[in-house]
């Protein structure tokens, strides 16, 4: 009865949000504008040596300080930003909307295709995400479109493995079986019935995935295997200015705390849903 | 002090998901005098359970008691300290759950539970333990009781679980038991065994009970008192014989009257129609592996056939796993029949629903259960009631919209309930709205697989008296699926009895005084009267327990 | 042990077999997808033709892709690793020592963070809500949400930079002493418990919150048990499965962390080699490293998943 309650006015009155949840969203969105609008607000041209010292200090000039050749850090860093956003977004849709489709489907047809699906995936699954970074871009290269394919590969398994899940969930229910005896299509089961049932947990996943990409295009443009010179993500920046760590340089801390600051707060803004469309994304 | 229990001005509250505090028992007073049994007795949320577990100082998670005092014993479980709650819970207060089968620990042999009690409160050696577990569950005519506690839990069935979690009680040898809905997960053949072996040694001992439950029936048999209870409100107290002879609020009137033998004027306009709407011949159907001849490897409905007439009710009783909702998806094809034929209008349908033609699809809707999994809950009402209408019948969005308001006339609910999701529906009007949908096909015949069974009494009620109603509007016939004898008399002019994925034996109404298969004689004698002395006064024939109780 | 058991545990193990071919298989390929011919790059664009096909016809290129990963995968077994092609020595030269290096490190992080992790997870489930548990899940929330070399670039921060306690690289063969040792070990272990330890809290967490919310748990309860006994005797016994399931799952991290690690502080291990293999495209050495791993993973979650067969109590009879 008091179920009943609850659910009625978050029906009504949509979720509300904790003050950490309202904080990281804000910072989400702060990097997303950034990295939309990165070239109106670089104060440098991000290529160009700027300063006459290298890992040059902090300065009203340069407020992130300068990097090994002496290019602009912050300008660096909004510009990194496009590549680690842009790269990891584009990963994470291919990745979540090809293991959300073929997981529905494997979970309506059953059968042998779910049988040869599943298990394919599931092998996949079972090698450690870096080392598959690792030998799919001693194949192909890193490239921006295939580092972009690397990680919608890499992650695809386990979107599928989450998806399918779910739909296997939904697909024994009985308004399922309903519209299956009402004569219905297979496509209108996927789309009409099973989709909008798992869509919220769905989207929780994709911002969970979508921190594993950042993290995962991070630590491979950190081994230099990633996003390649001339253009650099938060990442390469770690891996270009590493020699500088011995001295606390701000051009390898802003580069690691901007990653830092971008998934931690996907990750706090997911803890921070509402419990209902938490629990089915755990 | 005389009383053993004293419960003063209740409160608990709740916080929900929402992070909302409501007040879920509100000013609640309750006495239990010492040996005396007291049922609480109300529909799910009226706040019964967790008035029984407030008295072990308990309350579950999110729940917190806010005011009042609990004096058991003297001692205000409100106020004691969480360790001295501990000593008294399992020795002074003990608890006998609704499922045994989640309260036993799977990863422990079952005497090792029962006599964990005597080893948390050092109440005896564990050899004297072992041999007192073995009394009890003697005491509790459970079979074998020299070795059955040396079993894991998921080795024995539910019933005996129930018994044993009743020894794992009594074995602190407590003053006041705690029985929450102890025998609602179990059939009705079941549940003799075990109210009788509960009546037996709460008498013997002379310990008080709170009996929680939501059937009036069971609770007559072994309650002194009776207190009904809704919406966290006592809203009436008295003696056993005086609440069910002599009901004063309103509320204990109609949950009584959902008892009364309905007058029962007969559905069916009897037109010696050629032709039966349905007729199933030797129906087999199951799960698993085909084997070799052919059939599946476990056969859950054999060889099955029956008729029936248009404009007429069949009824299909049996307890769990006799195969009867087996048999329902086997009728509307979503489970193939591996055998026989099935016909509708005269006319051979395709065993699996894929390979029906729209029209037989349409003339045969089939109604579940649980409306909570019924209805797509990511959709308004008028989304899940509209879309049999355009499918089945073309509907343009104006007709459809007309339709909606029409269904939701015809069952009785609000026409502005179309725009709210299930969710957002309490369980009688959800199971209405799941009701509509099968009405908006427009069919002569719906299959209802204990479309009441998740409802509380008084609503279940309701139900059916809607059902008889658009019956007689809308010429429908219906299969009525229940392991609920009252609910199936109520409505269907023939009855068959499953056990065992057989049909044993198939009645008409006047039949059922007089059932001939000893199954139907033990099924419909087990069935709980209001009458007190209904449990002492039935025997059966033990032969035919063995039979057929396992 | 009873037959269920053993068939279950049986079918478990051709599962893994089965899972070792595919990726194995999807390695060999993957590796195999390199634009461009083998022999071109190996020689140069200046080298002869001659010399090409000579090379060719050495490494089987000319063969059909499928003869090709059978000969790898025969040589892998009998131990036959082949040359790599940047310095024509043999893999199981370059591997041997730098192998037991990772395994060092590896086993010397478990041990210490392992015990250390499920004592957080188990005590912060058991502990739900409370300031501590909050504590700690803020903190694993940020572990997890970082990538490794910032972990490490901050272990190096405090304890090399400011705190000059110990060298910010590791040379293993420059050991003389115990505390050489200590010193050498220290940044990398510490950095990949941090790492492992994180995973393992949240998903111990997660699995004793679980069966601290079970019917029985409550019944515990309603006997009169105190609270070590309800976790100690009813939650941990059955959360054995999932919680084995979480330490094998988390050890992938072990092996995602060591190849960052290992990087960062220059560790002479095989993931190391590893990622110089990628940087050089040392085909036949990056697809017997990517094997390696994967075999170690796969060992690790059969192991975790036969465990869990056993201590299901629904199979024992």
């Amino acid at each position: 009865m008091k179920q009943t309650a609850t659910t009625m006015s978050a029906h009504r009155f949509g979720y509300t949000f904790s003050p950490i949840g309202m904080i990281a969203l804000a910072v989400i969105l702060f990097w997303a504008f950034v990295a939309a609008f990165a070239p109106h607000l670089v104060p440098y041209s991000p290529g160009k040596i700027v300063d006459t010292d290298f890992f040059g200090p902090i300065s009203s000039k340069f407020w992130l300080g300068s990097d090994y050749l002496g290019r602009d850090m912050l300008s660096r860093i909004i510009m990194g930003a496009r590549y680690t956003l842009g790269v990891s977004l584009a990963g994470v849709l291919i990745a979540t909307t090809s293991g959300v489709v073929l997981g529905m489907a494997a979970a309506v047809i059953g059968g042998w295709f779910d049988t040869l699906l599943s298990r394919f995936m599931d092998a996949m699954l079972s090698i450690p995400s870096k080392l598959f970074g690792l030998v799919v871009v001693a194949a192909v290269g890193s490239s921006l479109p295939a580092l972009i394919l690397t990680l919608a590969f890499i992650y695809t398994p386990g979107s599928f493995r989450f998806a399918r899940a779910l739909a296997v969930n939904v697909n024994t229910m009985d308004f399922v079986a309903v519209a299956r005896i009402r004569g219905e299509s297979t496509l209108y089961l996927v789309c009409a019935e099973i989709l909008p049932n798992i869509i919220r947990p769905v989207l929780a996943d994709f911002g969970i995935r979508f921190v594993f990409i950042v993290l995962l295009l991070s630590g491979l443009s950190f081994l230099g295997l990633g996003v390649q010179p001339p253009l650099a993500d938060w990442g390469a920046l770690v891996h270009e200015n590493i020699q500088s760590l011995s001295y606390a340089s701000a051009a390898v801390i802003a580069p690691s705390l901007a990653i830092a600051s971008l998934t931690i707060s996907v990750n706090l803004l997911i803890d921070n849903l509402p419990r209902k469309i938490r629990d089915r994304s755990a | 002090m005389t009383n053993l229990v004293e419960i003063r001005n209740l409160h608990v509250e709740a916080t929900t998901d929402a992070g909302r505090r409501i007040e879920i028992i509100k000013g609640v007073d309750l006495d239990i005098a010492k040996g005396e049994i007291v049922a609480l007795i109300g529909e799910s949320g009226s706040g019964k359970t967790t008035i029984a577990l407030s008295l072990m100082g308990y309350a579950r998670r999110g729940c917190e008691i806010t005011k009042g005092s609990l004096l058991v014993d003297g001692k205000d479980m409100a106020r004691l300290s969480e360790k001295q709650r501990q000593q008294v819970r399992g020795t002074e207060v003990a608890y006998v759950p609704q499922s045994a089968a989640a309260a036993f620990n799977p990863s422990a042999t079952i005497i090792d539970q029962v006599f964990e009690v005597t080893r948390i409160h050092k109440l005896m050696p564990p050899a004297q333990a072992r041999l007192r577990a073995i009394e009890l569950f003697r005491a509790l005519s459970l079979p074998d009781a020299e070795n059955i506690g040396n079993r894991y839990p998921h080795q024995v069935s539910g019933g005996q679980l129930q018994r044993l979690a009743a020894a794992m009680a009594l074995i602190g040898d407590p003053k006041l038991m705690i029985f929450d809905e102890p025998t609602t997960a179990l059939d009705v053949t079941t549940q003799i065994d075990v109210l009788k072996a509960f009546k037996s040694v709460m008498q013997q001992g002379g310990i008080a009970g709170v009996y929680v439950s939501h059937d009036l029936a069971v609770v007559a048999q072994i309650a002194d008192r009776i207190v009904v209870l809704k919406d966290g409100e006592v809203q009436e107290t008295g003696t056993t014989q005086d609440i069910l002879q002599a009901p004063k609020h309103p509320y204990t009137r109609e949950l009584l009257a959902a008892f009364e033998p309905r007058h029962f004027e007969f559905s069916g306009r009897k037109e010696a129609a050629a032709t039966p709407l349905l007729r199933i011949e030797d129906v087999t159907s199951g799960y698993g592996q085909i084997q070799a001849d052919g059939l599946p490897l476990i056969r859950a409905v054999r060889s099955v056939s029956f008729e029936l007439e248009k404009g007429r009710n069949l009824g299909i009783i049996g307890e769990s796993g006799c195969g009867k909702s087996t048999l329902a998806r086997t009728i509307s094809g979503m489970l193939p029949a591996s055998a026989g034929r099935v016909l509708f209008d005269g006319q051979e349908m395709p065993p699996a629903s894929k390979n029906r033609t729209r029209d037989q699809l349409q003339h045969m809707q089939i109604v579940f259960q649980s409306a909570d999994t019924a209805l797509n809950p990511a959709k308004p009402i008028e989304d899940i009631l509209g879309r049999p209408l355009t499918f089945y019948h073309g509907m343009s969005a104006q007709d459809r919209s007309k339709r909606v308001d029409e269904l939701l006339d015809m069952v009785h609910l609000p026409r502005n309930l179309r725009y709210r999701h299930p969710a957002e529906l309490s369980g009688g009007q959800k199971q209405r709205v799941n009701f509509a949908r099968a009405l908006a096909a427009e069919p002569k015949l719906i299959i209802c697989d204990e479309i009441t069974s998740a409802l509380d009494t008084v609503v279940a009620t309701a139900i059916i008296e809607l059902l008889k109603e658009l019956q007689r509007e809308l010429d429908l016939s219906y299969i009525f699926i229940s392991h609920d004898l009252s609910v199936v008399e109520a409505i269907c002019d023939e009855i068959v009895v499953m056990y065992h994925g057989e049909k044993v034996e198939q009645l008409t109404r006047e039949g059922i005084k007089a059932p001939k298969h000893p199954y139907s004689k033990l099924l419909f004698s087990s069935v709980p009267k209001l009458d007190p002395a209904w449990l002492d006064n039935l025997v059966l024939e033990p032969e035919l327990v063995r039979q057929y109780v396992g | 042990m009873n037959s269920e058991i053993g068939r279950l545990i049986l079918k478990r193990l051709g599962i893994a077999i089965i899972t070792l071919v595919i990726v194995s298989f999807a390695v060999f390929f993957t590796t195999n997808m390199l634009p461009g011919d083998t022999a071109t790059i190996l020689l140069g664009q200046a080298a002869t033709p001659e010399a090409v096909a000579g090379l060719r016809e050495a490494m089987h290129l000319n063969d059909p892709a499928i003869t090709r990963f059978f000969h790898w995968a025969f040589g892998f077994v009998t131990g036959d690793l082949g040359k790599s092609y940047a310095n024509n020595m043999e893999i199981s030269t370059l591997i041997g020592n730098r192998f037991l290096n990772t395994l060092e490190l590896a086993a010397i992080t478990t041990v210490i963070a392992v015990p250390f992790a499920l004592t957080l997870g188990i005590t912060s489930a058991v502990a739900r809500g409370s300031l501590y548990d909050r504590i700690v899940t803020v903190l694993t929330i940020g572990v997890i949400s970082v990538p490794e070399f910032v972990i490490a670039s901050t272990a190096v921060l405090i304890f090399a930079v400011y705190l000059r306690w110990l060298p910010a690289i590791s040379f293993v063969n420059e050991i003389h002493s115990v505390s050489d040792m200590l010193r050498m070990y220290a940044m990398p272990v510490v950095t990949l418990t941090f790492v492992v330890s994180a995973q393992i809290i949240r998903m111990t967490r997660a699995a004793v919150i679980e069966t601290l919310d079970t019917p029985y748990v409550e019944m515990a309860l309603l006997k009169g048990a105190s609270r070590s006994r309800m976790v100690l005797r009813h939650a941990l016994p059955n959360a054995l499965g999932p919680i084995v399931n979480a330490l094998a799952l988390s050890l992938s991290y072990l092996i995602g962390g060591v190849i960052i690690i290992e990087t960062i502080f220059n560790y002479p291990g095989i993931a190391k080699l590893m990622v110089d293999a990628v940087a050089t495209r040392d085909l036949p050495l990056i697809q017997t490293c990517a094997v390696i791993f994967c075999a170690g993973y796969l060992i690790l979650i059969t192991i975790a998943d036969i465990i869990a067969i056993i201590s299901n109590p629904r199979l024992r009879k």
